[in-house]
Formats: C-alpha cells, structure tokens, sequence
C-alpha cells in the first residue's frame, strides 16, 4: 500500500523552482535509501534515550519499529545516493566542515553584533547573484545555510542553473564572480569533498 | 569546573541572544533584520544549548542539548531562507539605502 503511485500526479510543493514529483517520491524506494534513513533515525531515537548502558530492550525495539516504518515512508524523499554516506573520507571533510563553520558563525556574529551596536549602524546592503559549481541537492542546502550562518550573507533564493540569490549586509562587489569568491568561496570546497 | 564554564557559555549565549534582539530594532528592513535575528540567536541559543551539555556532562539533559544544538543549526537558516524569500514574493521593497537587487531584476 505504501508503494502504490499516486493516482493524481501533481506538484507536491512547487513554489520552488526544483520541483519534486510525488510520482517518483512515492516509486518504491531503494533498500540502500531505507537503510539510510533507518540508520539516521535510529540514532537521534538513541540520543534521545540516552543512556542505554543498563541495555533496556522495550526501548530499543520501539525506536526500532518506529525506524523502520518512517524510513519506509521517507526513503524516497530523504537523499538520492546513501552509498556515499559509507565513504570515511567524506567524514572527514565533514568534520572539518563543522570547524569551518563555527569559526565562521562566530566571526558572523561579532560582525553583526559590531553593526547592531555601532551608533551610525554602518551597513550597505542590497541582494547579490553568485553561482555555485555544487550540483547535489543535499550539497546546495548545506551551501545555503552556511552562506546564511556566515558572515553579513543571507540566502533568499536557489535558481536551478545553480545560481544563489544572496543578501548581503555590507556590498563590496556586485559582480557576480566577485560576489561568488567572496561568499561561495569559504565552503564550496569543503561541501564538494562531502556531498559530491 | 564544568558547571563554571558552563554558566559563563550560557552566559555569553543569553549576550548574543540581546545582540539580536537589539538587531532586529536597530536595523532598517525585513531582510536586514533576518539576518541579524538569524545569526545571533542561533549562536546565542546554541551557546546556551552547550553550556547545558558542558555543565551536566555526558547525561540524558546533556545529549537532548547536543541534539537541539544540530535542529537549531539546521533549522533556523532554513526558517529565515523560507521568510526573506516569501517576504521578497510578497513585494515587501528592500531599505531605500541598499545598493543593489538582483533578485528584483530577473524574477
């Protein structure tokens, strides 16, 4: 039941400009995916349940079942290639990712608390277009939300060329390769070696 | 020690947290204030979320801190995207002073 195709196909969400078909959402999904989506579930359940040292089965068994039915539903919305989340190196890269960010959502933040404490508030703001090389959708979210968390940046919109609508507190440059060294810049690298 | 450590990070957070509170006053149009509600209360809410973790160690409070820490991360640049983006949808203007917008000029 849960694998039968929609008998309408319509959009599922097509504000955005990607849209995502429920007629492919909803095929039947990859074992690959459900594993994918069972493993990551399972872990936040098991984080929730903190500790399981005295081993409490009733506990486990649950998350386990509840694991197993959201990954069946989920499965083909949650990722397009769970094989690449086997690969060591990515966690790696990852790791450093999330140094990366902190250092730069605290430099985010002494900026904007400088701005906001400043008496003339020195801002010159405006939005900018900046294109990434990313193609992964998982890839393109991490970049929007980092370029959002870091530095004077805030991601409006994501075309499907692979272009970034940014709005950016303090202009230096709207050109858009500029613009794209500037905010692109600090985390594409990073995000490729991860998603990609 | 770590109950000290943890009350000056909470400390810090609550800071940032008014910093962007502060922002969200002082700053002149919708877009401008996301950004800075968006970037300091999310570090400052993270902040508070880690002294958590760090005064009450490796416990259940501890791990719920931890995974608020990553939901909020996750979630809030995502919330101030899906509102900058249907504020601009909506035809709220940018600030008279800003320099440029892009997005206007190729929807």
């Amino acid at each position: 039941m849960l694998y039968r195709k929609a008998p309408n196909t319509h959009n599922w969400y097509s504000g955005y400009n990607k849209v995502i078909n429920v007629e492919e959402a909803t095929e039947k999904p990859k074992i690959s995916k459900v594993v994918f989506v069972f493993a990551v579930t399972l872990a936040v359940w098991l984080l929730f349940t903190w500790p399981f040292a005295p081993v409490d089965w009733a506990t486990i068994i649950a998350g386990s079942i509840i694991s197993l039915i959201s990954g069946t539903i989920l499965a083909g919305v949650a990722t397009q290639h769970p094989i690449k989340a086997l690969n060591p190196v990515r966690y790696f890269w990852a790791a450093c990712y999330v140094f990366a960010l902190a250092w730069w959502v605290m430099v985010a933040n002494l900026d904007v608390a400088f701005r906001v404490l400043h008496p003339d508030v020195p801002i010159n703001p405006g939005i900018v277009k900046v294109k990434t090389k990313l193609k992964s959708d998982s890839a393109k979210t991490a970049l929007a939300n980092s370029i959002t968390l870091t530095p004077g940046t805030m991601t409006v919109d994501l075309s499907d060329e692979g272009h970034l609508y940014v709005h950016w507190i303090n202009i230096s440059s709207t050109e858009v390769e500029e613009a794209t060294r500037e905010v692109v810049g600090r985390f594409e690298w990073l995000l490729r070696r991860i998603f990609e | 020690m770590s109950e000290i450590a943890g009350q000056a990070i909470i400390i810090i957070g609550a800071l940032f947290n008014l910093f962007g509170c502060i922002g969200l006053i002082r700053l002149p149009d919708v877009y401008n204030r996301l950004q800075g509600a968006t970037k300091c209360v999310t570090l400052g809410t993270c902040s508070i979320m880690l002294g958590v973790l760090i005064s009450a160690g490796v416990s259940p409070t501890g791990m719920k801190a931890l995974a608020a820490i990553v939901f909020i991360a996750i979630t809030a640049p995502t919330a101030a995207h899906a509102l900058s983006r249907g504020a601009h949808k909506s035809g709220i203007p940018l600030w008279e002073g800003s320099v440029v917008d892009k997005y206007e000029e190729e929807k």
